[in-house]
């Protein structure tokens, strides 16, 4: 853990950082170059850039719907490395994807590929939901050897033996999920956050909240409850999917979510 | 195992298949059926594998009879058993499984259960299971399948379950699982999940087996009391695979049987990868490695590894992957995946109903089709009939029609 090389971490040293994420490709590429920079101008400190696979089970209808608009819109694994590459932002950008597009990756079968050709586009670190610890080795491995954080998510229901066996793995950050369920923009916190975060507490890894996370006032409950970050993503999703003044609403929402994660800093109780 | 005793194997993974591929919120509830599953199916605790096997006789009508097919016999020149699961209550093997994962759901302390169907026999057989058990049941179907299953989606409602349409992608299988994962993951901790085959994370794979294996159980003394013999050959179509594994399980180990698992050749067995289709379900003949529900397997997907849709004029064999078990047992080569396609599924249906009273489900008649290449089949042949056929009734009179199936009754003369 500590002794990998993180590219994510720095990110969330300072201040609480804002973790925005939308689908690559919704509803094309030029559009996205254009929301990443909106975000970044927003405060974004680490840009989660879905790559689109067609059978998200870890989503809920709004970013299934992104990720159906990206995939008509033509966006492939190569395209989405290309992209990448192109983008002119300062910000770090973790793939956010699902097991089986790493695996097809390439000419040959397995996970190598893909990692190498992520780190050479420039993409800091991993996210891949439907991949448990119990099955993350390979990944792990090539992403250790390349340089990737190799994020992990931490559910309500993980057991301290499971979370145990997950920060022993993760890196970058630790991505607590708020809720049960499937991902979407919800009206409040929920108390299982806060429990979470209480029993990571001791954990050196950065903690980011998501899953519902959509105001900036869900944004500064949080921090104060102990998070170092918040992931936002369907909140962000539906502004992409009104289409309209998609950017400045895009920058303005993440200025809204960065300030409530920041004033919320001010309310983290301080050890003794 | 299971329900032999010999099998006590609780691995993840069938050579390079199987595994857990599923979203973290959902390993605890993996790691407590895992435990389950070890404790009540392989260790019989509570004597679970006995209340089960009662519940298969009294409220399942098992065991099935393994009927000698006087005209197929005929028509084939060699001799020609079928194993009678559409004889099982509701129609179709299914109910083994869903009668074996719903008691195991009351053994857990679980308070609903949710399923997906794709044909609606799966989710038929919960159904009735979950009332005949007393548990809360709600099933995922996708559209296009409650369009051409209505029988089935009424027969559900019957039974007081929720039937909730799943609208995305082409509204099959695929996108009914994909919905009851998310339903899963929502309500973990009070509700277990009823997959309807051999697919999905480790356990279900082997659990499912487990519970189908009751047809090789009985298939294996049948055709040895009845034939004097082992069978040259064992016939089941394959989907995801849980009549084939069930058909097979007890005969993997005789290596001079032959076990064929025959696949939905739709209408040709190519790809349009522009279109993310496939006018097929060949998943086992002819898919890729890679990792969907669950599960390291045999896939329908594009280059880059997205899934592709499926086709097949049987809802229950439409499904771009197959159980991990059989992708690792045809890879090995103990297992042979062929296919037939829609027409010749078409003329089974009418072929078995007409020489020998039966109606066979679309999925079955893939099987039954399998006979015409009976050479290789040898002289003893068991086929699985699956289920029974009254649910696709409505599609045959439409698809017969429009393709011209020469065996199709004509319904003119009343019109
Ligand atoms: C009668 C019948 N046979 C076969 C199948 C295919 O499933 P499996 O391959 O899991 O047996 C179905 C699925 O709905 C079915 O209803």
């Amino acid at each position: 853990m500590s002794d990998r090389r993180s590219a994510l971490g720095p990110a969330f040293r300072d201040e609480p950082a804002l973790v925005p994420y939308v689908v690559a490709g919704d509803p094309n590429q030029e559009a996205t170059k254009e929301y990443v920079n909106a975000l970044a101008r927003g405060g974004a400190d680490v840009i989660e850039l879905g790559l689109p696979f067609s059978e998200p089970i870890a989503d809920g209808p709004t970013i299934q719907n992104a990720i159906q608009r990206a995939l008509s819109g033509g966006m492939t694994p190569e395209r989405y490395l290309d992209l990448v590459a192109e983008l002119d932002v300062d910000v770090p950008i973790v793939c956010m994807t699902y097991y089986n597009l790493i695996y097809q990756y390439g000419d040959s079968e397995g996970v190598e590929a893909f990692v190498a050709a992520a780190g050479d586009a420039g993409i800091s670190g991993l996210i891949v939901p439907d991949l448990p610890v119990e099955e993350s080795d390979p990944l792990r491995e090539a992403c250790d050897e390349h340089g990737l954080d190799l994020v992990f998510i931490v559910a309500p229901t993980t057991t301290d033996e499971r979370e145990a066996k997950i920060l022993a793995q993760a890196s970058g950050f630790v991505y607590v999920q708020a809720r049960m369920g499937t991902t979407g923009a919800q009206a409040n916190v929920s108390s299982a956050t806060h429990d979470s975060l209480g029993r990571l507490a001791e954990t050196d890894l950065p903690k980011a909240v998501g899953f519902g996370v959509s105001e900036g006032d869900h944004a500064k409950e949080i921090v104060a409850g102990g998070a170092d970050g918040v992931v936002v993503g369907s909140a962000l999703v539906d502004i992409i999917a009104s289409g309209e003044n998609v950017a400045e609403r895009l920058e303005s929402k993440a200025t809204e979510l960065k300030s409530g994660a920041l004033s919320g800093e001010e309310e983290v109780p301080q050890p003794e | 195992m299971s329900a032999n005793g010999s099998d006590t194997e609780n691995d993840a993974k069938f050579g390079e298949y199987g595994g857990q591929y599923v979203p973290e919120v959902l390993m605890p509830a993996i790691e407590e059926l895992q435990s389950a599953y070890e404790r009540y199916v392989l260790e019989n605790e509570d004597d679970f594998m006995d209340e089960f096997r009662r519940h298969l006789r009294d409220f399942g009508g098992r065991p099935t009879p393994l009927q000698y097919a006087d005209a197929l016999s005929e028509r084939y020149d060699r001799d020609i058993y079928l194993k009678r699961e559409d004889l099982v209550h509701g129609g179709a093997h299914k109910l083994n499984n869903a009668l074996g994962q719903v008691l195991l759901a009351k053994y857990m302390g679980k308070d609903r259960i949710v399923a997906e169907t794709g044909a609606g026999q799966h989710g038929t057989a919960t159904a009735m299971a979950a009332t005949y058990l007393g548990i809360d049941c709600e099933v995922y179907m996708g559209r296009t399948d409650i369009n051409r299953q209505r029988p089935n989606v009424f027969r559900m409602r019957t039974h007081d379950a929720d039937v909730n349409p799943v609208d995305v992608g082409s509204g099959t299988l695929k996108e009914a699982i994909n919905e009851t994962m998310r339903d899963w993951a929502t309500n973990v901790e009070d509700t277990h999940y009823v997959i309807g085959s051999v697919v999905g994370p480790h356990p279900f794979p082997r659990m499912v087996r487990d519970f189908q294996a009751v047809i090789s159980e009985e298939a294996r003394e049948q055709i040895q009391e009845q034939a004097g013999r082992l069978p040259d050959s064992v016939v089941a179509c394959a989907g995801g695979g849980s009549n084939t594994m069930g058909a097979f399980h007890e005969f993997v180990g005789d290596e001079d049987v032959s076990l064929f698992a025959v696949e939905a050749g739709g209408s040709g067995l190519t790809i349009d990868e522009d279109e993310g289709l496939a006018p097929h379900s060949a998943s086992l003949s002819t898919g890729e490695n890679g990792v969907l529900h669950g599960a390291r397997t045999k896939l329908l997907q594009s280059e880059d590894g997205q899934i592709l849709e499926s086709h097949s004029v049987s809802a229950g064999l439409d499904y771009s992957g197959v159980g991990p078990e059989l992708a690792h047992l045809a890879e090995t080569g103990r297992v042979t995946p062929v296919s037939v396609g829609d027409d010749a599924a078409l003329e089974a249906f009418h072929r078995l109903s007409k020489l020998e009273g039966i109606i066979p489900a679309l999925e079955s008649s893939h099987a039954i089709a399998y006979l015409e290449a009976a050479e290789e089949l040898g002289d003893l042949v068991v086929v699985n009939v699956s289920g029974r056929g009254d649910k696709d009734l409505d599609t045959v009179i439409e698809e017969s029609e429009k393709r011209g199936i020469d065996a199709a009754p004509s319904m003119e003369v009343f019109e």
